[in-house]
């Protein structure tokens, strides 16, 4: 039964990354580019998380505030600087996002200092569910499946259903189509970064009760989801969801039953993966 | 027959201004504090490392967030090989923590190369954070914490640089200052070569490069590696002085900082990496007595360079010798 | 009738490329002799620049091979075809244009005649390069622009060294990819020129719109039509061919 466990966590795990990786390769393949804040995003959300469980007491809360709060976090972000970077060097998107970075741990220290805080599993969810004879698992990590599997379904109705999501596919593949095109890239643009940021704080949220928050608690997660795109091919969002569900596995099973190694497990894969396709295994590149 | 390399001045004023900066350091511990002399030490060990990676970054037109590893792994190599009670001479510790870093960034190059762009941040950056985690996580090297070298004497030939301890950080400084000197030189020479020729061209324009018949994976590879073994020997320096190693320096925050005094200094010359560190350093000392908040200043600086100076201090000098000399000039 | 033309240099057997299921090329095989001006001509779209990359080594082929003297070839990259005698230069113009004109031409230059222990010394010492990089220049028409910065220099004159370039790495075979694109009556008149001189000792494989000039200085021609061979021979043969005539000339007008 602990295999069971140990598969739940992983699935869980991998889901969550879905979350933070979909927005960064939307980002990267839409936008052109890269922003290493994007694990302060993830940070936002899980301190979100820990002051509205502190202060009212309803955890929930946390989720609609995540997704208005993250939209309105984007939306701001994509207008006032990220959209005056889509055409300058990487080094100054690498430079401005770690800047942000920087300001996003500096404002976190001064407004909720430096201290390690756990969050309480909300009430609603605290209990087990039966999976199996014997073994049963935790229902809050069964919504935290659920919710990121909504969302992922909403993602993908969103970009193959709808217009936005034909002119989306289409900039990823050749960026320069959109100003081709002629529609109006700049509402694109707002749209993908607030969605990409709205996805970034909810994982954020959801996380917290589960690996509670700490100083740099977006660094770890920003770099598993650099290895998630990497392997999953940049732009595409079904990529990164293969690619965060492997990822989610190898790391999970790697530290149940090889815990001197696990933490190069990951890295050895993406060494592998470079080998033989650097382009990603579910990119479309050849 | 005199063609002009662009990294390197352009002037006879440049090489006088960098002979005139290059007279300042050697003069400068015999008119400041003893805390002083070890921040300049310091600032200079920073200076060597955004200087190593600006033979990628400036010379090769490679971003790489992996390049603080290869420094903090070379710091924790002379750590790991110094015995508890004595000090290892300098012409075992330099080269082995060079080779150490060489080999670790033929590893992590030779698969980054394999990507482009946003990708070879992130995998260099990925591969960085490897480095990290394996001391981070172990106890290899004291874990979390760090460790203490037990004596960070720089030491050759059974002679050690034993002084009195007013002179004591004198050691230090110099072989630090004699090290960034032989670096910028090589460089310099480097960047001059037929090599460095074929690093601009890849950095102009990589696939034309390849279609004239140069394999530029090889060449960016061997750049790689070069700027790894320098950057080991920044980070060599840094447990030196410091006499002290612990994970940060390995974090891939320390590429960005380096990234950062380069964008500082200026992206277009090998003085600018050197200038950005000096400045950057004098900036952290003067942010310490404003306020607290480090991070907050560093944040601000940044934000402020990106939007205001992206060709950095040294652009500013050249911008304003454009301007005077016409659109030729 | 090919074996008149004595043994090829450059060949390719039944060289297919697909993109996504769509075919770009299918089953070229050509052949280019040595000291021939071989032209292929067809509508936008019938695969052209898709030949040249994939003899280039920019692309690989789906199936088929590519030989050079009888070697194959098909699995060398870019830079390991360079070595072997193929060079090429491009349709839109790809140059350092920050550098000077000779310094363009060095590089090339360097790329296939630099010895590896050379590479450490200074550029400015290496004067063997150097000389042929001026040779490559001079035979190009650029004798006199050698220090100008490329991007500063005419649009034709930018196409001449283009040229020089591929010259300086010493090739036996030429791929020119539109070398006229964009030029004026003057200046074409000067590369045409240059390239029937050129014709005397490489073997040119030549990518053109402009069909008067193709003409007049092609010795063979093969027309390609949707990614496939539809006709080959002389210029004469080409220019009576019921088939060509009707799948290309003929629509043209």
């Amino acid at each position: 039964m602990n295999l069971l466990a140990q598969l739940l966590n992983g699935l869980q795990y991998g889901l969550l990354l879905f979350l933070i990786a979909s927005g960064l390769t939307l980002v990267f393949g839409v936008l052109g580019v890269i922003n290493l804040a994007h694990g302060s995003l993830f940070m936002v959300g899980a301190y979100l998380a820990y002051v509205i469980a502190k202060t009212t007491g309803a955890l929930w809360l946390a989720l609609p505030a995540g997704l208005i709060g993250g939209i309105m976090l984007g939306a701001g972000l994509e207008r006032f600087l990220f959209r005056h970077f889509y055409h300058r060097e990487h080094l100054d998107q690498v430079l401005l996002t770690f800047a942000l970075i920087l300001l996003f741990e500096e404002g976190r220290s001064f407004l909720l200092g430096n201290d390690f805080h756990s969050v309480p599993v909300p009430a609603l969810f605290d209990f087990s569910i039966p999976v199996a004879p014997g073994f049963s698992y935790s229902a809050y990590r069964f919504f935290v499946i659920g919710c990121c599997l909504a969302l992922g379904a909403a993602l993908y109705l969103w970009i193959e259903r709808t217009r936005m999501g034909a002119i989306i596919r289409a900039a990823a593949e050749k960026p320069e189509m959109v100003d081709v095109i002629g529609i109006d890239a700049r509402r694109v643009h707002m749209v993908v970064f607030a969605i990409g940021t709205a996805l970034a704080v909810i994982a954020g949220a959801l996380a917290a009760p589960l690996y509670s928050v700490y100083p740099g608690i977006g660094d770890g997660f920003l770099i598993i989801s650099f290895v998630v795109v990497v392997i999953g091919g940049l732009g595409s969002v079904s990529g990164a969801f293969w690619s965060a569900l492997l990822i989610g596995m190898v790391d999970t099973l790697g530290k149940a039953y090889m815990p001197a190694v696990a933490g190069l497990a990951i890295y050895v894969l993406m060494a592998a993966v470079l080998l033989v396709r650097p382009s990603g295994l579910f990119g479309q590149r050849a | 027959m005199n063609e002009q390399t662009r990294l390197l001045p352009h002037s006879r004023l440049g090489w006088l201004l960098l002979a005139a900066l290059l007279a300042c350091l050697v003069a400068a511990p015999h008119f400041v504090s003893i805390y002083h002399t070890e921040l300049i030490t310091t600032a200079m060990i920073a200076a060597m490392l955004a200087l190593s990676l600006q033979l990628l970054v400036g010379g090769t037109g490679l971003v790489s967030l992996g390049h603080g590893a290869f420094y903090g792994l070379a710091a924790y190599v002379v750590y790991l090989i110094s015995p508890e009670a004595a000090a290892r001479p300098i012409w075992q510790t330099l080269p082995a923590a060079m080779l150490v870093a060489g080999l670790a960034a033929l590893l992590v190059g030779s698969l980054s190369l394999r990507t482009k762009g946003f990708f070879f941040l992130m995998v260099t950056l990925a591969f960085g954070q490897m480095i990290f985690f394996v001391f981070h996580d172990t106890k290899l090297g004291g874990g979390t914490d760090g460790a203490y070298l037990g004596k960070p004497l720089i030491q050759a030939f059974g002679a050690s640089l034993d002084l009195p301890r007013r002179q004591r950080p004198l050691g230090p400084y110099y072989v630090a200052l004699i090290q960034l000197t032989l670096m910028y030189v090589g460089l310099a020479l480097l960047m001059r070569s037929l090599f460095g020729r074929i690093l601009e061209g890849i950095r102009a324009n990589e696939h034309r490069m390849r279609a004239i018949g140069f394999d530029t994976y090889r060449y960016k590879l061997t750049t790689f590696v070069i700027a790894g073994m320098l950057a080991g020997a920044s980070g060599h320096m840094w447990a030196m002085h410091r006499g002290f190693v612990n994970p940060e320096l390995i974090s891939w925050h320390k590429s960005a900082e380096a990234l950062l005094m380069i964008l500082l200094g200026g992206l277009g010359s090998l003085a600018g990496p050197i200038v950005g560190a000096l400045a950057y350093t004098a900036l952290g000392e003067f942010s310490q007595l404003v306020t607290e908040r480090k991070l907050l200043v560093e944040g601000l600086v940044i934000l402020a360079v990106v939007l205001v100076l992206p060709r950095g201090l040294t652009g500013l000098a050249r911008r304003r010798k454009a301007a005077e000399l016409g659109p030729d000039g | 009738m090919d074996d008149a033309r004595g043994s090829a240099l450059l060949e390719t057997r039944n060289l297919c490329r697909s993109f996504g299921g769509v075919s770009a090329t299918r089953d070229v095989s050509i052949r280019l002799a040595p000291g021939e001006l071989h032209a292929v001509i067809g509508p936008n779209g019938a695969g052209k620049s898709t030949l040249v990359n994939l003899l280039s080594g920019e692309l690989a082929p789906s199936s088929g091979t590519v030989h050079l003297a009888g070697e194959d070839v098909t699995r060398l990259p870019v830079h390991a075809r360079v070595k072997h005698g193929i060079a090429r230069s491009f349709q839109r113009t790809n140059i350092f244009k920050d550098m000077t004109a000779l310094e363009n031409v060095r590089l090339a230059a360097q790329a296939v005649h630099a010895t590896p222990g050379s590479l450490f010394r200074s550029a400015w010492r290496a004067r063997d390069l150097v000389s042929r990089a001026q040779t490559a220049l001079a035979r190009a028409g650029l004798e006199d622009r050698s220090a100008a910065i490329a991007g500063t220099l005419s649009h034709g004159a930018q196409r001449q060294l283009e040229i020089a370039m591929t010259l300086a790495t010493s090739p036996k075979v030429l791929l020119l990819d539109e070398p006229l694109a964009g030029m004026g009556q003057e200046e074409g008149l000067r590369i045409s020129a240059l390239l029937k001189a050129l014709s005397k000792d490489h073997a040119i494989l030549l990518i053109e719109h402009d069909m008067d000039f193709v003409f007049k200085v092609a010795d063979w021609m093969t027309v390609l039509v949707e990614g496939a061979v539809l006709a080959e021979g002389t210029p004469d043969a080409v220019r009576t061919n019921a088939a060509v005539r009707r799948a290309y000339l003929g629509a043209q007008r």
